[in-house]
């Protein structure tokens, strides 16, 4: 377990009070309070806890009561693209999104692959406070793909995991050496699976509409290429695999197989791959809003991805957060970058789209955001046993919110689910102990 | 002239268009073809009316083809050609829509390496837009000269067979094409190597064939595609010797095709390499006629756009 709890100075205590906790990493779902004590630690769960003066009652009447959420796929683009979002800015975005937790990847300006890069990120996190902010380091020197990063130093730094992500590690020889020197740390190599040479200049999933489009398209095959190579340098080193962002159908079968094989390997989803498909894309008109990387693909991936997601193959959810500057998302769609934001879409999406749809239960809903990723990256997090960190976070099953990009406190506004009514969303959280209250920005 | 069937402010693709508009233009362009016939080649239609050629992408002939459009109907032609697109180079759609709104030009004639820029600019601006190549999208004037030059030999597009041949993937003369040939009720089908075709062709509802003497079956008109035969297509063909071997339009094969059959293509032809010189310069060819019927398909969209206010 790699520890986390140092992030975050704690308060005093708190009492969250008359909520229906929902923990899927101990099988509760009750009407309970939630103690946390002032070493900012859950001290007890039990019906109505009485206490005393100087502790903090939080109300949570009405509302679940869950571990506080993990997003372990983000990019806060601090230090070196700042115009896009910061540390600061993230951690706003992740509270009113009911995240206490993200992993933010190593591709920002300078790379991730140094102690000081990490040790920056660490503090400017520290400084806000409002959200743990996990760094993850590159396994590349510069994300060049050529030699290792000091993968010793960056873990005393404080990185929870390694990737390259942004760019996939293409030569397989310096993958099979990553997956083995990250054995003597025992996190996981994370790869943004695709191969670059069938990817091409592709700007959407090659299929159907692309073809009507005339745009030049990634076919499944990229990915599905690159997780089948992995897959066979994960076995052969017994290192741990984890794959981001899965977009194709034929790479969860894939995993499907390695994990009956034994082998260590972990994946992640994101709502917009569980939502959204390539016909959505042609439908927009080519709104770059609609482009990401890996591409949304067909109704067949998507149902393959939900299939996997309830059978276990795949293990969590994660946004994918990539933040582009209004200007960035003003291009033409083959000209505007890769990637949507998702902090503050996610938690109202799965529940309106997966809840309350009745195509996932809200308690596995809740493990996909919090047990499942902390183990997945062998963290202490996701859980309210007594000791664990007192994270939490409250949700209102009931709220309609529509998605509004410029109430986002994120800085940047690129979403495909502009105007999307929901019903669910989140609260508030509390990070050790201490209520973090960030909402949508006002309306104009 | 009465501007019947046509209420549009933009030509964008054969996709948004109806069976009545496809023939709204080509019922105009066959009274402005007479115009190259005349010894003055010139109409008062536009004048007073300014036409940008705003072209992001290289291309003579099509940009040559709309200026002598433009000019035959008395518009003031303005050509812009910013190849090497400056909309990658931080400039955005909406600075190049600010700017054109600004010289407020009555028609934008615009060519990009992009799938729907002119939609995406079209959508954002008063003045009229012809999409003259997006990408490997759409290229709507070429679908349209190409219907006309056939109705010139034919009664009819409806009931023919059609032979769509070559760089399908990067073609985007195939897609208005075949949008507009199945909306006239002619057959399609698209033939090539399949490291030029798209995984999902049959996405475009045709038959797809992969041998040339299978696609050229029975086919009515034969459109032959340009070959690129640039480095960056080496994945895709070995050579252009074989190429020719393999795929290329020779009188031998075309004798597949039905007795009379009309041979297209968009030009500028690459002789031994996609089409035998006895094939382009014999009689079934209508390379030539293609030239001049998209003059004239060229003047009856910047009527129907930006002519006749009455
Ligand atoms: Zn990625």
């Amino acid at each position: 377990m790699s520890s986390v709890s140092s992030v975050i100075r704690a308060s005093g205590a708190l009492l969250v009070r008359g909520g229906r906790v929902v923990d899927p990493s101990q099988g509760i779902d009750d009407e309970v309070d939630v103690l946390i004590g002032d070493d900012g630690r859950v001290e007890r769960l039990s019906g109505s806890i009485q206490v005393g003066e100087g502790v903090e009652v939080l109300d949570a009447a009405g509302l679940v009561v869950c571990p506080g959420l993990l997003d372990l796929h983000v990019h806060l683009r601090e230090p070196g693209q700042e115009y896009k979002e910061t540390i600061e800015s993230g951690s706003r975005a992740a509270a009113a999104g009911g995240f206490t937790t993200v992993a933010c990847m190593a591709n920002t300006v300078p790379v991730n692959d140094c102690r000081s890069v990490t040790e920056h990120i660490v503090r400017a996190a520290q400084r806000c406070g409002l959200a743990r902010v996990l760094p993850v380091g590159a396994i590349s020197k510069g994300l060049r793909g050529e030699e290792l990063a000091e993968m010793g130093d960056l873990v005393s730094a404080g990185v929870v995991a390694f990737s390259d992500d942004g760019r996939p590690v293409e030569h397989a020889e310096l993958m099979r050496r990553a997956l083995l020197y990250a054995r003597h740390f025992g996190l996981p190599v994370v790869q943004h699976a695709q191969d670059m040479t069938v990817t091409g200049d592709g700007a959407m999933h090659e299929g159907p509409s692309s073809t009507r489009l005339g745009v030049p398209g990634v076919p499944r095959l990229a990915e599905d290429l690159m997780v089948a190579r992995d897959l066979l340098l994960a076995e052969e080193t017994g290192g741990r695999y984890h794959v981001q962002h899965l977009s194709s159908g034929r790479s969860v079968e894939l995993i499907r197989e390695a994990k009956a094989r034994g082998v260590a390997v972990t994946c992640e989803v994101t709502p917009h791959h569980l939502l959204l498909t390539d016909r959505d894309v042609e439908e927009s008109g080519l709104d770059p809003n609609f482009k990401m990387n890996p591409p949304l693909r067909e109704s067949a991936d998507r149902d393959a991805l939900l299939a996997g997601l309830l059978d276990g193959t795949i293990d969590f959810i994660a946004s994918d957060h990539a933040p582009h500057h209004v200007d960035e998302k003003l291009l033409d769609f083959v000209a505007s970058p890769f990637g949507i934001v998702g902090l503050e879409t996610t938690v109202s999406l799965l529940l309106d789209r997966l809840v309350h749809a009745g195509k996932i239960e809200l308690g596995e809903m809740i493990r996909l955001l919090t047990s499942a990723p902390a183990k997945a990256f062998g963290l202490e997090l996701g859980s309210l046993r007594p000791g664990a960190p007192g994270d939490v976070t409250l949700l209102d099953l009931e709220r309609e919110v529509t998605v509004d990009p410029a109430r986002f406190q994120s800085k940047s506004r690129n979403t495909p689910f502009a105007g999307w009514r929901l019903r669910g969303a989140p609260v508030v959280t509390v990070l050790a102990g201490r209520p973090i209250r960030v909402e949508p920005r006002p309306e104009r | 002239m009465a501007k019947s069937g046509w209420q549009r402010k933009d030509l964008l693709g054969i996709a948004e268009l109806e069976r009545t508009e496809i023939e709204a233009v080509l019922a105009t362009a066959a009274s402005f073809h007479e115009v190259a016939t005349r010894p003055i080649k010139k109409v008062p239609t536009l004048r007073g009316k300014t036409v940008l050629n705003l072209f992001f992408e290289p291309s003579t002939r099509t940009r040559s083809s709309f200026e002598i459009a433009e000019k035959r109907m008395s518009a003031d032609a303005i050509n812009f050609s910013t190849a090497g697109s400056s909309l990658s180079k931080g400039e955005s759609l909406l600075d190049t829509t600010r700017n054109l709104q600004a010289m407020s030009p009555d028609v934008l004639v615009i060519r990009h390496a992009h799938p729907r820029v002119p939609h995406q600019l079209a959508a954002r601006l008063d003045t009229s837009v012809v999409n003259a190549g997006d990408g490997a999208h759409e290229h709507p004037t070429q679908a349209l000269l190409d219907a006309f030059t056939i109705l010139q030999h034919r009664e009819q597009l409806d009931g023919l067979r059609v032979a769509i041949l070559g760089d399908i993937e990067h073609s985007r003369v195939v897609r208005s094409n075949v949008l507009l040939l199945r909306k006239m009720g002619a057959s399609v089908v698209i033939g090539g190597p399949y490291t030029m075709m798209p995984r999902s062709a049959e996405a475009l509802g045709v038959d797809v064939a992969y041998s040339i003497d299978e696609a050229l079956e029975g086919a009515d008109v034969v459109m032959m595609l340009r070959v690129q035969t640039e480095r960056q297509s080496r994945m895709s063909i070995p050579s252009a010797d074989e190429y020719f071997a393999l795929f290329g339009l020779d009188r031998a094969r075309l004798r597949r095709a039905n007795e009379g059959a009309l041979v297209l293509h968009p030009g500028p032809i690459n002789r031994g390499v996609e089409i035998a010189s006895d094939v382009a310069d014999g009689r079934a060819s209508l390379i030539l006629e293609q030239v001049s019927s998209g003059v004239a398909v060229r003047m009856a969209v910047l009527y129907l756009l930006a002519g006749g206010a009455s």
